[in-house]
């Protein structure tokens, strides 16, 4: 499965459309995280444990859009885009979508 | 007795501002050292906003890359900025953080994409997204997402420049 974020996948013609696929997960943050989180709030700097956690929730969201492109008969996403929204104190939606298509 | 209690009520918050001042400046000139010189390093790795590819690029291979980072303010940095928020006007302490983390975002991108054999990105997007931890929690930080198309090529007009 290809992703872009281009409008097409350079190099490659697409020969067939499917629509819009899309994937989200919701996800809370983890009290042992906010604890180190606590102390580098603090004294500064990279809270590692939550880019992990996004990261891992961003990845969760993206597989499952490509769960549902491979549904469609579609090898590849294109325009992909992702968005984030906070659903509560401690909780987001990373989301995950793009248009299905087939590339040659 | 008194003047013990007064000395930790104002000793204490005093004693922990002072600390992040020292331990906050210390982590953020170690992170724009870092920055620099791996920006240095990435130079000649063009990271391009363009919609699509430039013309004459012969592209081989093509995928979505992300990079991400979350920072913190310190606690110093963070009551300077809740002052400024009673006056209004530039709040240089979030500033510089976003500065920051946007760069090493766009580095964490660039990095593993040429670790992947990838020589070039189209289409940066980068999005800022806010960490809370409700109310008085811990765990309040921003999130910066950089991505973009990246791009295996079998020739780059000016690349042997």
């Amino acid at each position: 499965m290809i992703l872009t974020n281009t409008e097409t996948v350079p190099g490659r013609t697409i020969v067939e459309f499917f629509g819009v696929v899309s994937g989200s997960t919701v996800r809370a943050k983890h009290i042992g995280k906010d604890i180190m989180a606590g102390f580098k709030n603090i004294v500064g700097g990279e809270l590692k444990g939550y880019t992990e956690l996004l990261q891992e929730a961003r990845a969760e969201a993206t597989d499952r859009m490509i769960a549902q492109a491979k549904s469609v008969g579609a090898n590849a996403v294109v325009n992909v885009r992702f968005a984030t929204s906070s659903i509560a104190a401690g909780a987001a939606e990373l989301f995950a979508y793009g248009t299905a298509v087939r590339v040659e | 007795m008194r003047e013990l209690e007064v000395l930790i009520q104002l000793g204490v918050p005093a004693a922990l501002l002072l600390l992040a001042y020292f331990t906050g400046s210390f982590v953020e000139r170690r992170h724009y050292a870092s920055i620099r010189l791996r920006e240095t390093r990435v130079r000649k790795f063009p990271l391009l906003a363009f919609r699509e590819v430039p013309a004459g690029w012969e592209v081989t291979e093509s995928a979505l890359m992300t990079g991400t980072v979350v920072v913190s303010l310190d606690h110093f940095k963070r009551f300077l900025a809740n002052l400024r928020n009673l006056v209004g006007g530039r709040v240089t302490a979030y500033e510089s953080l976003l500065d920051r983390a946007r760069r090493e975002a766009m580095l964490r991108l660039q990095e593993s994409a040429f670790e992947r054999g990838y020589r070039a990105i189209v289409n940066l997007r980068l999005e800022t997204y806010q960490i809370t931890g409700g109310g008085d929690a811990p765990g309040t930080g921003v999130e910066v997402l950089a991505y973009g198309t990246a791009l295996k090529l079998a020739r780059r007009p000016g690349a042997d420049a």
